[in-house]
This record gives structure tokens, sequence and C-alpha cells, in this order.
């Protein structure tokens, strides 16, 4: 971790990383915005339930896919925390956890394919 | 424009995770080739950036909601082929752990923002910044000019780049109805025809997130400019 710390403050991109820190702090907004203007979610991303209500009727087949694996934070919301201050807290937390493995992933991915690759 | 499990069947499942795979192995090759180590962390920081950006929803009052991508700006600071890779991961991550996403669409979702997005975005965007136009004051040579042109070709690239996955996302839910159907007719996946699959994604990506996206991508391509000059391509 204090290895982490001391590339990052060294880093000649450590702008960038305060900038994403700071987009992840402010990304309550992407909640807060929708629910003041009464705008739903994305088009066509609607749970079986929202579906029901709009179609008339579940398909059977999106029915059966659609349960086919549960996500550990669905939403971007942890349990008991989907409503008002706690989602936005419960959002930032996903944003960290969700950039920790997006920037972990990479890294891996970049040292396996790139790694050896010089600067010239 | 994240699709979901049970949205497409899986004749449109199968065939864009088999489009996706050849992608990604030709992406990787990319990134092995031109990729030096010292941008590892630009990747890392592009797929975060793509991440990050894609929670800020974006509402259509009393409608619905909608988000950047970043695909273009991340495809002229790493290039095309790495920002494939950067957009997947990004795109996987979400699908695994948010179920923003679908299981069985990641290969549509990565083909339509993760690559088509990405490729038809920078390729815009190379074409107006780069193309040279003989005997004119638009020459690319004077540095003032290509800033602009950049700076054009990056938001004419992001809106074409992200209105072209989300037409591709309309396509593939549009056509299920003529795919799949039960024994009782109704369809067994994505019940929407393409007649209204194909306005309802296109006019608010057309009139609004695509403007969204072409905002974010000059914005902090400005920033960049002056930060991190040397990170700009052509």
């Amino acid at each position: 971790m204090a290895n982490l710390k001391f590339k990052i403050q060294n880093s000649k991109f450590r702008k960038l990383w305060i900038g994403i820190a700071i987009l992840i702090i402010l990304s309550p907004v992407g909640l807060i915005l929708p629910e003041l203007l009464k705008a739903g979610g994305d088009w066509g991303e609607w749970g079986a339930d929202e579906i029901e209500k709009i179609a008339g009727y579940v398909p059977r087949g999106l029915k059966k896919l659609s349960e086919l694996w549960k996500v550990p934070i669905p939403d971007y919301a942890f349990s008991g925390w989907e409503q008002g201050l706690k989602s936005y807290i419960g959002y930032i937390f996903s944003g960290i956890i969700g950039a920790a493995l997006v920037i972990g992933v990479s890294i891996l991915i970049g040292k396996i394919f790139a790694g050896k690759n010089g600067n010239s | 424009m994240h699709i979901p499990d049970g949205y497409l069947g899986p004749i449109t499942y199968g065939s864009l995770w088999a489009a996706v795979i050849p992608i990604w192995i030709y992406a990787s090759k990319k990134v092995k080739e031109l990729l030096k180590a010292s941008q590892v962390p630009l990747l890392a920081l592009s797929a975060a950036f793509s991440f990050v950006i894609m929670m800020f929803n974006v509402p259509l009052p009393g409608g619905t909601t909608g988000h950047a991508t970043g695909a273009t700006l991340i495809a002229i600071l790493i290039g095309p082929w790495p920002a494939v890779i950067a957009l997947s991961i990004a795109l996987i991550v979400q699908a695994l752990i948010f179920g923003d996403g679908g299981i069985t669409a990641i290969g549509a979702n990565c083909f339509n923002m993760g690559f088509a997005g990405v490729l038809a975005g920078y390729g815009i965007y190379r074409l107006i910044s780069k193309l040279k136009i003989k005997n004119s004051k638009f020459n690319g040579k004077n540095p003032d000019v290509k800033n602009t042109r950049q700076l054009i070709g990056a938001g004419i690239g992001a809106y074409a780049g992200i209105n072209l996955a989300a037409f591709l996302t309309a396509v593939e839910l549009g056509i299920q109805p003529l795919l799949h159907t039960g024994a009782d007719g109704r369809p067994l996946y994505s019940p929407f025809p393409l007649s209204i699959t194909i306005p309802a994604i296109m006019l608010e990506h057309l009139f609004l997130f695509g403007i969204v996206e072409a905002v974010v991508t000059v914005s902090v391509l400005l920033y960049i400019k002056k930060s991190h000059p040397e990170l700009i391509r052509g």
C-alpha cells in the first residue's frame, strides 16, 4: 500500500489520478440529478418487474436469462443502502471498488502484454 | 446502453461473443506491439476514467438516463486498440460486479461501446485532424489550426462514436422479436421492435447523450493539452 502511494505521488500522471478520485467523490451527482428530474434508468435496462409494467408481460427467455447470475453489488447499491444519503455513500464506495478492480486488471494486463516494451 | 441479461437471445449474444473474442486477441497483439511499459499506468487511468464517467447518469427530464463513455477520448490518448482493451475491462467489471450490462451480453456491450464506438470515433478524429489540405489556411502545419482541428475532430468523433454504439444497441435489441418468439407468438427476449428501439435510443443519443460525450471529450482534451501535451496523438 505504501509502495502504491509512493508510486502515485511520484507519477507524472498524478494530476490525472487526482482527477479520477474527484470524479468518484462527485459520482453521486449521477444519482441525484436523475432523481431531481424524475428520470428513470437507461432505456432498455429495466428489470423483469419493470418490463412487466411496460410490455404487460415478462418474456419467458428474458426471465430465465436475467436470473442467470447474481452480482455482488447490483446497481452500485449495497443492500439496505438503496435510498437517500446512504445510496450516495454506497455509490461512492462502488466507485472506489470498481475503479480499484479496473485499475488492478488493467495494470495486470498491461504488464503481461507491454511490461517489457521500451520507451523508444 | 448496457444491454442486460435476457434482452438478447442466444443467436445475437452468441454471435457478438464470437465477434468480440478475435477483436480482443487482435487488440492484445496491438497492445503488445505498441504500448510502452511507461504507458501502462495510462491504460489503467483510461479504464478507470471510462468506468467512472459511466456512473454519471445524465437525466432526460421525466424520461430515461444515459451517460458518456470516454471511448474517443481514450483512443486519442492511448491509441484505438489499447482503448478497446481499456473500455472492455471497464465494461466487464460493470457486468460481473454491478450488474450494469449482462454477462451473456458482455460480447454485445464490448462490441458496441468498446469496439465500434472506439474505432469510429478515433477514425473520424484522425480524418479531421490529419487530412492534408494543400494551399489552404486550414493546413495542419499551422499549430493553431492543428490544435483547432484536433479539438473539432475529437468532438465530432466522440459524438459519432457514441451514436454508432447506440445505433448498434438499438438494432440488436430491435431484431429480437424477429428472431425469437414462443409458441404463443410472443417475443421470448426483448419484446420491442426496431420501430420502437431505434427512435427511443437514437433520439436521446443524437440530441443529448452524444453532445454530453462530445463536451466531456473536448473538455478533458483541453485540460490534457495544458497538463500533458505529449499525450495527444496526431
